[in-house]
């Protein structure tokens, strides 16, 4: 393996988050029954014609500016032409030698170091419709089913130059890359629905060679852990061909995710020219510099910005800094909570640990709760008006009945129960009861101290100060 | 011009899906012949310094909002299905033929 570098590039394709589709305006709602979201325009019929969604343009420019990419003032979109039962007009609206943006690259942090990854390109097309293969077995089907509700939600293709180095790399890549585009907002990235979706392209070249190998695609990863998978899977395959003397062939291959491997499919003879040319139902995509400019404004403070600032500014590990970018929710309550507590690293281990198993256990989210309540706790806590476990009592029920800590305190009687006054009758009543103890401890014995603080604790249900009660435990005896 | 473009014509009618009949290839080749003679005379014009045009209408895509409207109803999005099943249009598989895995050019 070492003999060889591994070059992958991918191209992902996400479905913009807009109410209506690209050209018309049947909704792009997930999950609706078959062939209801569809009208003239997004099933192809004839004499109907495509209008663009202005907040599909303004989504698609917000995602390539996140990506470094430079958008262009003109740009145009082209017929792919291809036959395929999932595409009603029999060609996609997409984009050929003009596409909306070009170039751009991301920071990835690949084990400890970061890598720039560039981009080649980023542009709009239409996305196709649904198949549904019926029958359990797919080699066994003499026919498929389409549903088109898809067909028309417009989607984004990115495009990465051969920049990425192993599986590892690919799935970073994509874990940031989906954090840019949910912070941004352009997509929902759900893999599982669909909505985000990755193929590559892998070739192994040897150490130090600057010309590219031949390439294997490889589709069907629906998880950005099968990612990682096929594509070292892959590189280890065409790497074992290699060193045998043997040659890649140019092919599409499946990840099949249960066998563990890449499966090559039949070579699509000829079929890879899609006569493009442009679409004459659309006039060039014209947009203003300032139209450009108020997106590039108004873009959201982006992960690895985010990352950096959390580090510094709060003195938190990379780890935290990186579970408050990825968990945005969590990062934002740490940040609001920060405004009035400055013991940060304290803060943040409370958040991660008790406060992020509580909102699990309750199915509450981050934005549910009032970030004034945990700091009131970590107050009490930190002035000693309660203990430790009693605080840890208290966030259980904070979470659960958004009570205010203070109040529960009164409530429940919680507070802690501290000084002469209030301890004493019950120091007093435990030396009378054991008096054993009490002998032990006068010949020495500390256990029998530690004994008779853990009854005072039980009877106080954990609210009074072991420390405390070991000084007043022992003065009360020498005073006898 | 006398080239033979029958070749062309194969090619073209596969990526079209179309059966033609030698004495169409025939006719098709001629025509085919006579459109490219047609575009290699628009060829010769100088185009130096002339912008290149994809569009006749010299003007700005529209744009329209975000908002959604009524689609068909589902009667009259099957009205055309030459087959259907349930709610979907029924379509001639393509993994049958593609040994069992789908090796389409999906998007
Ligand atoms: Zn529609």
């Amino acid at each position: 393996m070492n003999k060889y570098e591994v070059v992958i590039g991918l191209e992902i394709h996400l479905e913009l988050k807009t109410r209506s589709k690209l050209f018309c305006s049947c909704s792009t709602t997930f999950g609706q029954e078959p062939n209801t979201n569809c009208c003239p325009v997004c099933l192809g019929l004839p004499g109907s014609l495509p209008v663009f969604n202005r907040r599909a343009i303004e989504l698609a420019v917000t995602a390539a500016l996140a990506l470094n990419s430079k958008v262009q003032l003109r740009s145009r979109f082209d017929r792919k032409n291809y036959f395929y039962p999932d595409l009603p007009k029999a060609y996609q609206v997409s984009q050929y030698d003009q596409p909306l943006a070009r170039g751009g690259f991301m920071e990835i942090e690949s084990g400890e170091s970061e890598r720039i990854i560039n981009l080649e390109r980023v542009h709009l097309e239409e996305e196709a419709g649904k198949l549904v293969h019926a029958g359990n077995s797919i080699m066994g089907s003499a026919y498929s089913l389409v549903d088109y509700n898809r067909a028309g939600i417009p989607l984004l293709e990115i495009v990465t130059a051969p920049d990425i180095k192993s599986g590892q790399e690919a799935r970073a890549f994509l874990e940031d890359l989906r954090s840019i585009l949910l912070y941004s907002g352009a997509s929902d990235c759900k893999m599982e629905e669909g909505s985000l979706r990755c193929d590559a392209n892998i070739s192994l070249r040897p150490q130090g060679s600057e010309k590219l190998g031949t390439k294997a695609e490889v589709k069907n990863m629906n998880s950005f852990r099968s990612v990682e998978l096929a594509l070292n899977y892959e590189a280890e395959r065409q790497a074992e061909v290699l060193s045998a003397g043997g040659t890649i062939t140019q092919e599409t291959c499946h990840w099949d995710e249960e066998a563990k491997k890449t499966i090559p499919l039949r070579s699509k003879e000829g079929s890879s020219d899609y006569r493009y040319f442009p679409e004459p139902d659309l006039l060039p995509l014209v947009l203003e510099p300032a139209f450009i400019d108020n997106i590039y404004a108004s873009l959201p403070e982006l992960p690895a910005v985010r990352r950096k600032r959390l580090k510094e500014k709060y003195d938190l590990s990379a780890a935290t800094a990186a579970q408050f970018t990825v968990n945005r929710a969590l990062g934002d309550f740490f940040e609001t909570a920060a405004q009035d507590y400055d013991r940060y690293n304290n803060l943040a281990n409370w958040i991660q640990g008790d406060l992020q198993y509580q909102l699990r256990e309750s199915g509450k989210e981050a934005d549910d709760l009032d970030a004034k309540k945990l700091i009131e706790l970590l107050e009490l806590l930190d002035q000693g008006e309660i203990n430790r476990p009693v605080a840890k009592e208290l966030l259980t029920e904070m979470v659960n009945s958004g009570k205010s800590p203070k109040k529960l305190v009164k409530e429940k009687g919680l507070g802690r129960i501290s000084g002469d006054e209030k301890l004493r009758p019950l120091v007093d009543q435990v030396i009378s009861e054991n008096p054993d103890a009490v002998e032990n401890y006068l010949k020495g014995k500390d256990k029998a101290l530690a004994f008779l603080v853990g009854k005072i604790m039980a009877m106080t249900k954990g609210r009074a100060d072991p420390a405390e009660l070991n000084k007043i435990i022992k003065e009360r005896i020498s005073n006898k | 011009m006398s080239i033979d473009f029958s070749k062309e014509v194969d090619y073209v009618a596969r990526l079209a899906r179309l059966k033609l009949k030698p004495e169409e290839k025939e006719i098709m080749a001629g025509q085919l012949s006579d459109i490219l003679d047609t575009a290699r005379k628009v060829q010769e014009i100088d185009t130096t310094g002339v912008e290149p045009t994809s569009h006749v209408i010299d003007l700005p895509t529209v744009l329209r909002d975000d908002e959604t409207g009524s689609s068909l109803t589902l009667s009259r999005v099957l009205q055309n299905a030459p087959r259907r099943q349930q709610d979907y249009f029924k379509v001639p598989s393509i993994t049958a033929k593609d040994n069992g895995i789908n090796a389409g050019e999906e998007a």
